[in-house]
């Protein structure tokens, strides 16, 4: 419970509030409300009249192939960004975490890459993979003579391509939180655990991932919205959704259908149906993050 | 060699070729950005740097207008980063100095911003700007952002820990509660506020899909959108070495931002995951 520090002024808290809350309602709520009740409309060819048509937006987009591709896309890329990338960034912070000298300098050279943006990224992978002129291509062409890889033309390395560009960027970001975790868990634990006899892989498993799990549940969530939504600009650098439909995320599709197709009432479905997800990773993590901050101390 | 020494070698080596593969990309975008056109076609690939940096940014300085689109990151980034480190800072203190009806409603309405990124709500939101005439203004590219669930729920928890005597003592010397606020809370929070700081202005200097659709006149462009700009002009052989400068310059600000403030920010995100 929030004590009361400052006895009798009874407006001033709201005040202290209000300009948060009035970006929220404006700028996210309405909005969003208005999501909702658009996903229940199409608009008439010339754009001038509105209709209501109910659940059908939603019928349409589950029965559209290219959608449910979307869908597939999306499941593919997030887990590859979310668990390969989560799991790669807690392997180093552990090595970084070992005692030893320069730690310091480590956590420079790790930890820069935080500041790279999504769309850098895209750039710079699009020119390691740039078909026939590229860095990887030729390594490639050395080790397999006559094989010429080209991302471009194939849609399966290209989410195999985007989906390690959108993990690298993303690394230092997970490393600074996974190390910061790491270094708040009481040396004495471990210890106490080793002279009861416990390995590293016994102490690992049941004191270092279970006091890490506010920041992994932090992390898992951050690293969805990240791969759902972030990484729009890598996505837009590097493929624009292709070739074909490969690499069009949800975030991608959404995009071409509000902006590029003009389909107001597809575009709104679409946006309510990621919220539904992220509403429920949201939950999830919120009761983490809360819990810990009321009963931190 | 003794275990531990044998076992310590083999983490720097671990560590050092991870650092090495990490950067790897950097490097070679670094590389390219100093070839000139030929070179950065030439097979086998080139590993060393060459001289032509200062053409190639200067190309992709006139090519881009670059010199606009950096001004433009850089006031969306400053703005955006400061106006959230106020407001959360504000609600933060609410929060955990008084007590007021519907606090707890309140507190999770400002949560709720986590819940909403922009593609739940997209298109009524550009319809929104443009009801307000804000298309290809700064407001439309910083004013929406201003609501910060991380700022809020960085400076409750520290405020949270900040010991009642001090407010005590405050209010028995008169100060009232701003007074308490401005010259007391808010210096404290100096860790807190650099670390959002660098969270906030690399999460704008990023930002590409919504300027991307509230932005349509050369002048109103961002630097990551330029980005793509440099790439699109040459479709058939990109003119890597340009592209490369361009990306180069655009790295810099927030990487500038984040090696500066660095300590701050790693014991603000060390606070943030305090138990």
């Amino acid at each position: 419970m929030t004590q009361e520090r400052f006895p009798g002024h009874p407006f001033l808290p709201y005040l202290l509030v209000l300009p948060s809350l009035a970006v929220i309602v404006v700028f996210l709520i309405y909005p969003f409300a208005q999501s909702v009740w658009g996903s229940f409309f199409i608009t008439s060819f010339f754009g001038d009249k509105k209709l209501f048509v109910g659940l059908e937006n939603y019928l349409e987009l589950f029965r559209s192939p290219d959608y449910l591709q979307s869908v597939v896309v999306t499941l593919y890329f997030s887990a590859f960004v979310v668990v390969l990338g989560l799991a790669a960034s807690l392997g180093i912070a552990l090595l970084l975490n070992q005692r030893i000298g320069g730690l310091g300098l480590y956590q420079i050279a790790l930890v820069w890459t935080y500041s790279i943006s999504p769309a850098v990224a895209g750039v710079i992978w699009a020119l390691l993979f740039a078909p026939a002129t590229g860095l990887i291509p030729w390594l490639v062409g050395l080790v397999v003579p006559g094989y010429t890889l080209n991302w471009m033309t194939n849609g399966s390395l290209a989410l195999l391509v985007v989906s390690l560009a959108a993990t690298w960027k993303m690394l230092g970001y997970n490393i600074v939180f996974f190390l910061a975790g790491l270094q708040n868990i009481p040396e004495e634990l471990i210890d106490a655990a080793r002279v009861d006899g416990a390995g590293p892989w016994l102490s690992f498993r049941y004191i270092t991932l279970p006091m890490l799990s506010p920041t992994t549940t932090f992390l898992l969530f951050m690293n969805m919205l990240y791969a759902f939504f972030q990484v729009f600009g890598l996505i837009d650098i590097m493929t624009q959704g292709g070739p074909g439909d490969a690499t069009n995320l949800l975030v991608y599709n959404l995009y071409r259908d509000a902006f590029i197709h003009l389909n107001s009432g597809r575009a709104n479905a679409q946006s309510v149906i990621i919220f539904v997800v992220i509403a429920v990773a949201a939950m999830v993590q919120l009761r983490a993050a809360t819990k810990k901050a009321v009963y931190a101390r | 060699m003794s275990r531990h020494t044998r076992l310590s070698l083999l983490t720097h080596a671990a560590l050092i070729a991870l650092v090495v593969v990490l950067a790897f990309p950097v490097y070679y975008a670094l590389v390219t950005s100093t070839l000139s056109f030929r070179e950065a076609y030439q097979y086998p690939p080139r590993l060393l740097p060459g001289t032509e940096f200062l053409s190639n940014l200067h190309e992709a300085w006139v090519r881009a207008s670059f010199g606009r689109l950096f001004f433009n990151s850089t006031v969306i980034s400053l703005v955006v980063a400061f106006v959230k480190i106020v407001l959360s800072l504000l609600a933060a203190f609410a929060y955990t100095h008084f007590r007021f009806r519907g606090a707890g409603f309140l507190f999770a309405l400002s949560m709720i911003t986590q819940m909403l990124p922009l593609p739940v709500r997209i298109l009524p939101t550009y319809e929104l700007m443009d009801a307000f005439h804000w298309i290809d203004t700064y407001y439309a590219l910083t004013v929406p952002f201003f609501a910060s669930t991380t700022g809020i729920l960085l400076f409750r928890q520290f405020f949270l820990t900040v010991p009642r005597e001090l407010s005590d003592a405050a209010r028995v010397d008169g100060a009232g509660p701003m007074r308490y606020f401005w010259q007391i809370l808010v210096p404290l929070s100096r860790t807190n506020i650099a670390a959002l700081f660098v969270i906030e202005f690399i999460f704008m200097w990023s930002q590409y899909l919504w300027p991307l659709i509230v932005t349509n006149s050369a002048d109103m462009r961002v630097v990551q959108i330029g980005l793509k700009m440099l790439i699109a002009s040459e479709q058939i052989a990109p003119e890597w070495n340009v592209i490369m400068a361009g990306t180069v310059i655009a790295m810099v600000p927030p990487l500038v931002v984040l090696i500066a403030l660095r300590r701050s920010f790693a014991q603000g995100i060390a606070m943030q995951s305090e138990k």
